[in-house]
């Protein structure tokens, strides 16, 4: 992949340390990989919101995170909550909100992506999260099922079956 | 937290393609995350780099005011890591907030402004230390005190080696003219900058030093 996710080396290891870096460091390295799975977990349109307010959430609590602590595990958590938040929030409301104005015209890239993340979309939240975690992020599948419930197995099956009808309705391979 | 298993080589072909999160939404969400962390009050400390004839500088601003300018020697990276260590890590890069600072630094490279209007945060000076900082802000443009001088200002004759430590260890160097101190024999002395920089603002104070 062009970008750390949390199971590549580096990123999602522990470093032994005794000080927190300056937070603008944990959005340089976490960033981008928080919004593709806010991306996957919640489709393009809304994943700005959850970002920002992943982001915002962190940086609150950061100050009593443990110098050391995996940092992306402790990220995708927040944003694993706020991803309930919205998902229940969503199914509240009646009509679906009109883009916002500002939002600019998504890239060629975008789009490309989009294509994937409809598919994503069209889980069932178990396996959509699952596959979000674990293929996304890169987290391992003990952290995936302490993170949404249920046991290690039950991860690595909703995950396989989401993969499993991802190829189904997205196709064999990846997008290019 | 966890040992990690290893990843299964046909798991994330799905995935591989994604591309890169392009710089204008890294821009966009950068600045919402400024912008909503100063609303709650959670921007703690902010910086930005800017250019001058002594190299990039680091201006970071408390809610205070500016509370460390930086020389590239000092290594602008350790210096973030040490503020995020004694004063809060909540750090992000928002130079809005250093906007009054930066300008009026430029002004004074310049040559346009002889002295800074700027809301200080001596944070990061404790005791003697910022005894002799503040000390140092009455020593006029284009003027120079020597380290012995200001030991008898600030009441502490004898303490004229702490009064170089505290400037070799002054957090807002420029800002806080520390390099208006020289020795009394005249001759230039230590800066936390360098000594070359410490002749660049001197002589464009029209103070040259050999």
């Amino acid at each position: 992949m062009s970008d750390l996710t949390f199971g590549a080396a580096g990123a999602f290891t522990s470093e032994m340390s005794t000080t927190l870096p300056p937070f603008e460091e944990i959005v340089t390295t976490h960033g981008p990989t928080v919004l593709r799975v806010c991306r996957a977990v919640l489709g393009p349109m809304d994943a700005d919101d959850a970002w920002s307010e992943t982001f915002l959430a962190a940086l609150r609590a950061y100050p009593t995170l443990r110098p050391g602590s995996n940092v992306g595990a402790w990220l995708v958590t927040i944003a694993h909550r706020k991803a309930i938040d919205q998902t229940r929030a969503r199914a509240r409301r009646p009509l679906p909100i009109d883009p916002l104005p500002e939002r600019p015209a998504p890239s060629e890239e975008d789009r490309r992506d989009g294509h994937l993340w409809a598919a994503v979309q069209a889980l069932p939240f178990k396996q959509r999260v699952a596959v979000a975690y674990h293929y996304v992020a890169g987290m391992p599948y003990a952290d995936v099922a302490a993170l949404i419930g249920g046991s290690q197995d039950a991860a690595r099956r909703a995950a396989a079956d989401g993969i499993a009808a991802l190829r189904k309705t997205y196709g064999e391979g990846g997008p290019r | 937290m966890t040992t990690h298993e290893p990843r299964e080589p046909e798991q994330s072909d799905l995935f591989v393609a994604l591309s890169a999160i392009d710089e204008e939404t890294t821009r966009r969400l950068h600045d919402r995350l400024v912008r909503e962390a100063q609303t709650a009050g959670l921007l703690n400390v902010a910086y930005r780099t800017i250019d001058s004839p002594v190299g990039p500088l680091l201006l970071a601003a408390t809610a205070k005011g500016l509370v460390r300018v930086a020389y590239g020697c000092e290594d602008h990276e350790k210096v973030l890591d040490r503020l995020a260590r004694d004063l809060s890590p909540r750090i992000l890069h928002a130079p809005a907030r250093l906007d009054a600072a930066a300008k009026e630094i430029d002004e004074y490279f310049a040559g346009l402004r002889q002295g800074f209007d700027l809301p200080v945060d001596f944070s990061l000076a404790r005791g003697f230390r910022r005894l002799v900082l503040t000390r140092l802000r009455a020593i006029a443009y284009g003027q120079t005190a020597s380290y012995a001088a200001i030991a008898v200002a600030v009441g502490s004759p004898k303490a004229v080696r702490a009064v170089g430590t505290a400037c070799a260890t002054n957090p807002i160097p420029v800002v806080v003219p520390c390099h208006r101190v020289v020795r009394s024999d005249g001759s230039i002395g230590q800066y936390v900058g360098g000594v070359d920089a410490k002749k660049t603002l001197l002589t464009l104070e029209g103070r040259p030093a050999d």
